[in-house]
């Protein structure tokens, strides 16, 4: 545990000490705000006290964002060589994985939680549905998880982290989008699979307030996957280098 | 701390980088690993160090095999890769703060450990600059603060000297030496000098097997089955002293050394000396034996002896 939280220390330093994290943080807010405030079917056209377009926003930004976040871990580590300097310190890949893991995972709930300020905003303007704004943002945490696991996973199979960023959007838009598409234009138990293997079915059920252990299946098996994918690369590492 | 290489093989496709490679190494004993570019030294510290396995074969560092334990091996063992691989964008206080915590080095002994490292290494006036800042000399200077810092039974140095000036050369070599009286201490170079000035024991590497084991004298020795001399006689006429020479019986080979006009350099036949013979010839015929020494083969030679295989 000590050691997955120094290597965890030790990524998040970076992501702010090479701006990624600052980068990150202000590009999300500003998209997120620029959407949900100002342009498009903002707040004030819905005319609901919700954040469900906030959501929608985010479900969006965060899909781009995660892969850059989420592109060198791995592979920088691969391609400069350091790799080889901490897996022969005494740990193991699992706690260099889960530290990692964590660290891209922490970065994303400090950008979600500087968005507190609009739930504020929004709560004092109207009626909101408390119970929805929480499973909308606890959605976007499991959310978040399951890209970064993917990320992980792109980072830990190339040297070239431009590569990991390409891999990980060619996963992630699957989930994202192509299975959500293919299920509307297929039938039966076939389109029932691909559905369940939406992620938006399973995010918009949870920002509407609802929780399934369905759902918290579906984030927890390709966070797992993506993870146990992630070490099975790592451990192969005499293949590559 | 002992560390016992056996028997270990390494295929990377279809190429043997370790074919069968044993050897074992004391605590307080400072061994060179030479041989050519690919002769297999890199792989071979690689797979003691845990970061890959052998195909064949078993590595035991204090009687801990690192197939079964590496967690715990990894512990006791200090590495620096050939190529020093750091987080150049970390301040080198803080990556060395960094790796003294991941090798579990008591929190109370962090700062401690970090002074001395920084002193030992000479990296006072750049603790606070980022490492990608620093010349090639001070980072690899880092990179063996980082392999000891936490006092490790096991050094394990990949080309410790590369990119270092010859001061920082002697430092260092000082430094390992120091170090490599109570540790065990396994180093490669391509300098052979510098194997012979550090260590104890020269393992010498080519093809992916070990062609040889030894102190440098006797490695010379082994590969000196034949007893070479330069003598200079004087007072004598050339092609007679070189002619009398040649007819000594244990002599093999007589070679005339065109630059000094008095000097010969006398081989003998396998296993015989003729230092006495030519003593007692000079005596007889009445020349002045002005110098005899034995001409020593260069480490050099030796190695490219045993490593140039067509």
């Amino acid at each position: 545990m000590k050691k997955i939280w120094i290597i965890t220390k030790r990524e998040l330093r970076s992501f702010f000490d090479s701006l990624m994290a600052y980068i990150m943080i202000v590009l999300f807010l500003g998209f997120s705000g620029f959407f949900t405030w100002i342009s498009g079917s903002d707040i004030f056209l819905v005319n609901q006290a919700s954040l469900q377009t906030f959501f929608g926003i985010a479900y969006w930004t965060l899909f781009f964002f995660i892969p850059a976040i989420t592109m060198g871990l791995l592979a920088d580590e691969r391609k400069s060589g350091t790799l080889e300097l901490l897996v022969t310190k005494p740990v193991s890949s699992w706690q260099i994985i889960i530290g990692k893991f964590l660290a891209a995972f922490l970065l994303i709930c400090i950008s979600l939680a500087l968005t507190f300020p609009y739930y504020i905003t929004v709560a004092n303007i109207g009626k909101i549905d408390h119970g929805a704004v929480w499973m909308g943002y606890l959605g976007l945490l499991f959310m978040s998880a399951s890209y970064i696991s993917i990320g992980l996973f792109a980072s830990s199979i190339t040297s070239n982290q431009i590569v990991s960023f390409l891999i990980a959007l060619f996963i992630g838009i699957f989930f994202h989008l192509i299975f959500g598409i293919a299920s509307s234009g297929s039938a039966g138990w076939f389109a029932g699979i691909l559905n369940y293997l939406s992620i938006s079915t399973h995010f918009e059920s949870m920002a509407r307030g609802v929780i399934d252990s369905k759902d918290l299946f579906y984030f927890l098996s390709i966070i797992f996957f993506g993870l146990i994918g992630t070490e099975l690369s790592l451990s192969k590492r005499n293949l590559s280098n | 701390m002992e560390v016992s290489v056996e028997n270990i093989t390494k295929t990377y496709g279809f190429q043997k980088a370790v074919d069968g490679i044993s050897f074992k190494v004391k605590a307080g004993e400072i061994v060179g690993f030479l041989g050519p570019n690919g002769a297999g030294k890199t792989t071979t510290m690689k797979i003691i160090t845990c970061f890959m396995p052998p195909n064949e074969g078993d590595v035991k560092v204090g009687g801990i095999s690192v197939l079964s334990d590496p967690e715990e091996v990894k512990k006791h063992i200090g590495y620096l890769p050939e190529t020093n691989p750091l987080y150049k964008e970390m301040p080198v206080i803080d990556y060395l703060r960094f790796v003294a915590e991941i090798q579990g080095v008591q929190k109370e002994k962090i700062r401690e450990r970090i002074v001395e490292m920084i002193q030992v290494c000479g990296l006072k006036s750049e603790k606070y600059k980022k490492i990608g800042e620093l010349s090639k000399g001070y980072q690899q200077r880092v990179g063996l603060a980082q392999a000891m810092i936490h006092d490790p039974d096991v050094l394990i140095l990949d080309e410790p000297t590369s990119g270092l000036d010859p001061n920082q050369i002697v430092e260092i070599r000082e430094l390992i030496k120091k170090i490599g009286r109570e540790k065990t201490v396994i180093l490669s170079s391509h300098i052979l000098a510098e194997v012979e000035a550090t260590c104890d024991r020269i393992l010498i590497v080519n093809e992916g097997k070990l062609v040889a084991d030894g102190t440098a004298n006797t490695l010379r020795k082994q590969a000196q089955a034949k007893e070479i001399v330069k003598v200079t006689i004087e007072d004598g006429d050339r092609n007679q002293i070189f002619q009398a020479l040649q007819k000594l019986e244990t002599v093999e080979l007589v070679d005339l050394l065109p630059q000094y006009t008095q000097s010969y350099e006398v081989q003998s036949k396998p296993d015989a000396s003729s230092r006495r013979a030519i003593f007692k010839l000079c005596t007889e015929k009445g020349w002045t034996l002005t110098e005899m020494t034995p001409v020593e083969r260069k480490l050099e030679e030796v190695f490219r002896d045993l490593t140039i295989t067509n």
